[in-house]
């Protein structure tokens, strides 16, 4: 019982918050929006006994990547108003017929799948953040490590990318080189 | 009254249609982006029903590593972004026509 009123609820919440997210004009609405629906959908992870599933989502979605959100769109001029696009006809048809389709697979998925057979069942005694520990680190350790080396990647990529004078190397340049850097970021900071 | 795989599956599919309705109308390279994390957000739900459901934590480890994907993806995407916007002064798709042959 309690359950059905919290997955109604949230369902709600959630489909409430995409929506403002996707529909609306102004970038700061669509940023908070977005951070109240990933807190929603934690709630359909607790409610599912995926507890350590419901946590990280909290912690990375609205901790990581909305702050990442946030500090991008000081960069952008968001107080203007996001114009929309008049719509590519090939690719509308396209995604609608994809979701179409995506409808009928989801709603016939299970009944053909009910002979399947779990490959890591979830022991009753242990919790979750237990199991998840002993899967995690047991049969998923190489494509842990391979998400481990390719989030390095992305944060230096990142840095690089957003940092200021990333293409020149210090470590690489001459004496002379340097002094002339400093003098022409002098005579730019003069000129403004 | 019984909350079933169903409803999970049929939710995770309004979310998604959402973020594809967000796909299709976005012009602003950042609102894109979001539309984005809902389609990643709504696979996870499913994962995380069907792993629920049948008793299997594959569908966990699943969206742990789509979590892990999309935390890289916007940082890498941001980053990209800023770049742009420094060069162009605008983060409209329309614009990014540089490649096309």
């Amino acid at each position: 019982m309690f359950e059905a009123i919290a997955f109604y609820l949230f369902a709600f919440l959630t489909i409430a918050m995409f929506y403002v997210a996707v529909t609306t004009s102004q970038a700061l609405y669509a940023l908070s929006a977005l951070a109240a629906g990933m807190i929603f959908i934690s709630a359909f992870f607790f409610i599912l006994g995926a507890d350590f599933l419901g946590a990280v989502q909290i912690v990375v979605y609205s901790g990581a990547v909305m702050a990442l959100y946030a500090f991008g769109m000081m960069f952008f001029d968001t107080t203007r108003e996001v114009k929309e696009k008049q719509g590519n006809k090939a690719i509308i048809i396209g995604l609608s017929t994809l979701a179409a389709l995506m409808v009928v697979v989801i709603v016939a998925a299970p009944i053909v799948g009910n002979n399947i057979e779990a490959l890591y069942p979830s022991v009753d005694a242990t919790k979750n953040v237990q199991e998840v520990g002993m899967v995690l680190f047991t049969k998923y350790l190489v494509p842990f490590e391979v998400a481990a080396v390719m989030l390095l990647v992305a944060m230096i990529a990142g840095i690089v990318l957003a940092g200021k004078k990333m293409d020149l190397s210090v470590t690489l340049m001459n004496e002379a080189e340097i002094m002339m850097m400093k003098e022409e970021d002098k005579n730019k900071k003069a000129h403004s | 009254m019984e909350i079933g795989l169903h409803h999970y599956l049929v939710l995770s599919t309004i979310l998604f249609a959402i973020g594809l309705m967000g796909v299709m109308r976005r012009k602003n390279l950042l609102m894109l982006f979001f539309a984005t994390e809902i389609l990643l957000n709504a696979v996870n739900i499913s994962f995380a029903a069907i792993s629920h459901y049948y008793g299997d934590l594959t569908g966990q480890m699943f969206a742990f590593f789509v979590i892990a994907i999309a935390a890289s993806e916007v940082a890498v995407g941001l980053g990209l972004l800023i770049v742009w916007h420094k060069k162009h002064n605008n983060i409209d798709l329309d614009n990014m026509s540089t490649m096309r042959g």
